[in-house]
């Protein structure tokens, strides 16, 4: 389904992704780890078509189709969702406006009718509530002055009405208490379908107890350098990961 | 003021010939008076500091016929074009042709409202302000009285010409008796390239009065010059905002003069520019008084190869203690070939007070452009979002809602027509 051939990517004449190949199958949970500097970020921000990176080579494939070729916006409506590590904020634009805009650019590339409001509430009333999401926190500007939890719970809760073909977890984890970390993973695990795929990225092994991935990769230096099962995240938290670091060196 | 003595311009030399018209029609020496601290100035250049960015000389080659006073043709070719023309505030509407007040295409004022034929003093050292107390066909005052508080805006309607080439020169004044309250809406509508307009606007407030005024200048005249003198009595207060989305030349100037303790005056503005127009605003804010306070907030945006102007000076006199002023002004800058000139001034004279100023340009910002893109959304749409949130924040500071809402529609529809541009 997600297929990234050989990419090559960097920013500023430095690096970061170096011959990378991964393929995310329907239905899979894949996770990244990899230590800091791995080139994770950079990941997942190719793949959302994030401006300043420069491509060298490769190719990523959604359906078949390369990615590489589109621009952020037609990314989304091919189904691909990011999940930022850290949510823009964005002052003047209530939550709800945006939640709307997104909703019915989605729905008008697909050719359907935008929701009539009562349609819109209900649908992030009724996703708000699985995520703890309180009501007055979608009247706010958008991430502006939401703590680090409610822009991860935000997140998924755009990721929910949205329903991509590809999530993309970029640590979605990090600076999550353990009740949110909780409510998030089953906001993401209520979204598991065998017709959809997501990428699951971070640094800690504790998320994959709550989102149980199918396939674990580690990344050191720009690379995939090992792949195995969920066993593969707890080895990793014994050891860390030194062994792999010096391996893609 | 710095006086050039230049050989007249084209332009220069038609606004005296005008001017000597107008004397041997209807001689006045406040008049003469007014005419000679023009001329003595000109039509102000890069030289002229108040006008450093908006050189006015060069830019206006020739002075467009002066506007007659309206005919009965005239009003009713104007109340034809009033019929079922909706309303951008509700309450009583002010007409003005030509600059002249029309009675019978006004509403009724309310009760301890008056307007009568009374000429507003102008203040201010300014060639522009002179030269409309030189040339007013007639000047208006509208009078709220003591303690009379208006639970509707009034709107003042400029209403433009069909005439291909002309001038217009206005001049109200707005008198609130102590203890007053009102609010007050300038449109300015229905002018063409054709036209150049130069209004003034002479607000007087009481003891403790409190006036709200918004100003709209969203046709498209050659050239606007809005002259705005506000001189707040103790404890009055002023609010004021203006939205510029039409226009070639616009040069909106604000004079506003805390003569009274603690009084408070809390002036804003966006103006949306494109194409080749250029909008400027200025500001003089001068503490008179004790404990007075003022906020500037001001915004911009700024595409293709327009060009902006923000001026803001705010004055402490010695007298004025415990001043408390601020004043931001921030401009987008859309294309590589839009220019924002920005120019924050305070000049304290006395040691106890509190003031600032800050001015920032800048582009939109890419990471939140990346975001709503992230989501689906059109970059198109998601700039227009963005610069609706720039613009709409600025417009939701007036505190009548029901003001913020056309004003917010006409911010939507300039962005409408932005998206529409190739």
């Amino acid at each position: 389904m997600l297929e990234i051939k050989s990419l090559s990517v960097s920013i500023e004449d430095k690096q970061i992704l170096d011959n990378l190949s991964l393929t995310v199958n329907a239905g899979e949970v894949a996770a990244i780890m990899g230590p800091n500097g791995s080139g994770k970020s950079t990941l997942a921000y190719v793949l959302a078509g994030k401006p300043a990176y420069e491509v060298r080579a490769g190719e990523i494939l959604l359906d078949g189709e390369n990615l590489l070729e589109l621009k952020p916006t037609e990314r989304a409506l091919r189904g691909l969702f990011l999940a930022f590590q850290y949510p823009t904020e964005i002052p003047g634009v209530a939550a709800m406006t945006f939640l709307k805009a997104a909703l019915n650019a989605q729905r008008r590339a697909r050719g359907e009718n935008d929701l009539t409001t009562p349609d819109f509430m209900r649908r992030v009333r009724e996703a708000a509530q699985a995520l703890k999401i309180d009501q007055e926190m979608l009247r706010r500007p958008l991430n502006v002055g939401f703590s680090g939890g409610e822009k991860k719970r935000f997140e998924v809760l755009q990721m929910a009405l949205l329903a991509p073909r590809v999530g993309v977890l970029d640590e979605t984890d990090s600076g999550l208490d353990i009740d949110a970390l909780r409510i998030v993973a089953e906001g993401v695990n209520a979204l598991r379908d065998p017709k959809r795929a997501f990428l699951v990225i971070t640094h800690y092994q504790r998320l994959l107890d709550y989102i149980r991935p199918d396939v674990v990769h580690v990344m050191a230096r720009g690379r995939i350098v090992a792949t195995g099962g969920p066993e593969l995240a707890l080895e990793l938290e014994r050891n860390g990961y030194r062994d792999y670091a010096e391996e893609a060196a | 003021m710095t006086v050039h003595v230049v050989n007249p311009s084209a332009a220069e030399r038609t606004l005296a010939r005008q001017f000597a018209e107008r004397e041997r029609r209807e001689p006045s020496a406040a008049r003469a008076a007014a005419f000679t601290r023009f001329a003595a100035v000109g039509l102000p250049t890069r030289r002229v500091e108040a006008w450093h960015y908006t050189d006015l000389r060069a830019s206006m080659a020739e002075a467009a016929p002066i506007l007659a006073s309206p005919t009965p043709a005239d009003i009713q070719v104007a109340r034809r074009r009033l019929t079922g023309r909706e309303r951008f505030a509700r309450g009583p509407q002010v007409v003005l042709l030509g600059g002249c007040f029309i009675a019978e295409l006004s509403d009724p004022l309310p009760a301890g409202v008056s307007i009568t034929e009374r000429v507003a003093e102008i203040t201010v050292d300014d060639p522009l302000a002179a030269l409309n107390e030189a040339l007013s066909a007639s000047a208006w005052t509208i009078s709220v009285a003591r303690g009379a508080k208006l639970a509707e805006p009034i709107t003042l309607l400029h209403l433009g010409d069909g005439a291909s080439s002309y001038s217009v020169y206005s001049r109200i004044g707005i008198a609130l008796d102590a203890g007053a309250q009102a609010s007050f809406v300038e449109i300015f509508e229905g002018a063409h390239r054709g036209a150049q307009r130069n209004t003034a606007t002479i607000l007087r407030l009481g003891d403790g009065a409190r006036a709200m005024h918004v100003a709209v200048v969203d046709d498209d005249p050659g050239l606007h010059v809005e002259t705005q003198i506000c001189e707040l009595a103790r404890s009055a207060e002023f609010t004021a905002f203006g939205l510029v989305s039409g226009g070639e030349l616009t040069r909106r100037q604000i004079f506003v003069r805390i003569a009274g303790v603690e009084a408070k005056a809390s002036l804003g503005g966006l103006a949306l520019i494109d194409g080749v127009r250029r909008a400027d605003t200025t500001l003089q804010v001068v503490h008179a008084a004790p404990g007075g306070k003022s906020r500037e907030f001001y915004r911009a945006i700024v595409d293709d190869d327009a060009v902006g102007v923000f001026q803001g000076k705010i004055i402490v006199e010695q007298a004025a203690q415990k001043t408390d002023g601020a004043m931001k002004s921030q401009a987008i800058l859309l294309s590589p070939r839009a220019q924002m000139n920005e120019k924050p001034e305070l000049e304290i004279f006395a040691d106890d007070v509190v003031c600032g100023h800050g001015a920032t340009v800048a582009s939109l910002d890419p990471e939140q452009v990346f975001y709503l893109q992230s989501r689906g959304i059109a970059n198109s749409d998601a700039k227009a979002m963005l610069l609706e949130a720039f613009g709409g924040e600025c417009i939701d500071r007036i505190e009548d809602k029901s003001l913020v809402d056309p004003l917010r529609a006409r911010l939507a529809a300039w962005l409408e027509a932005r998206k529409a541009k190739p």
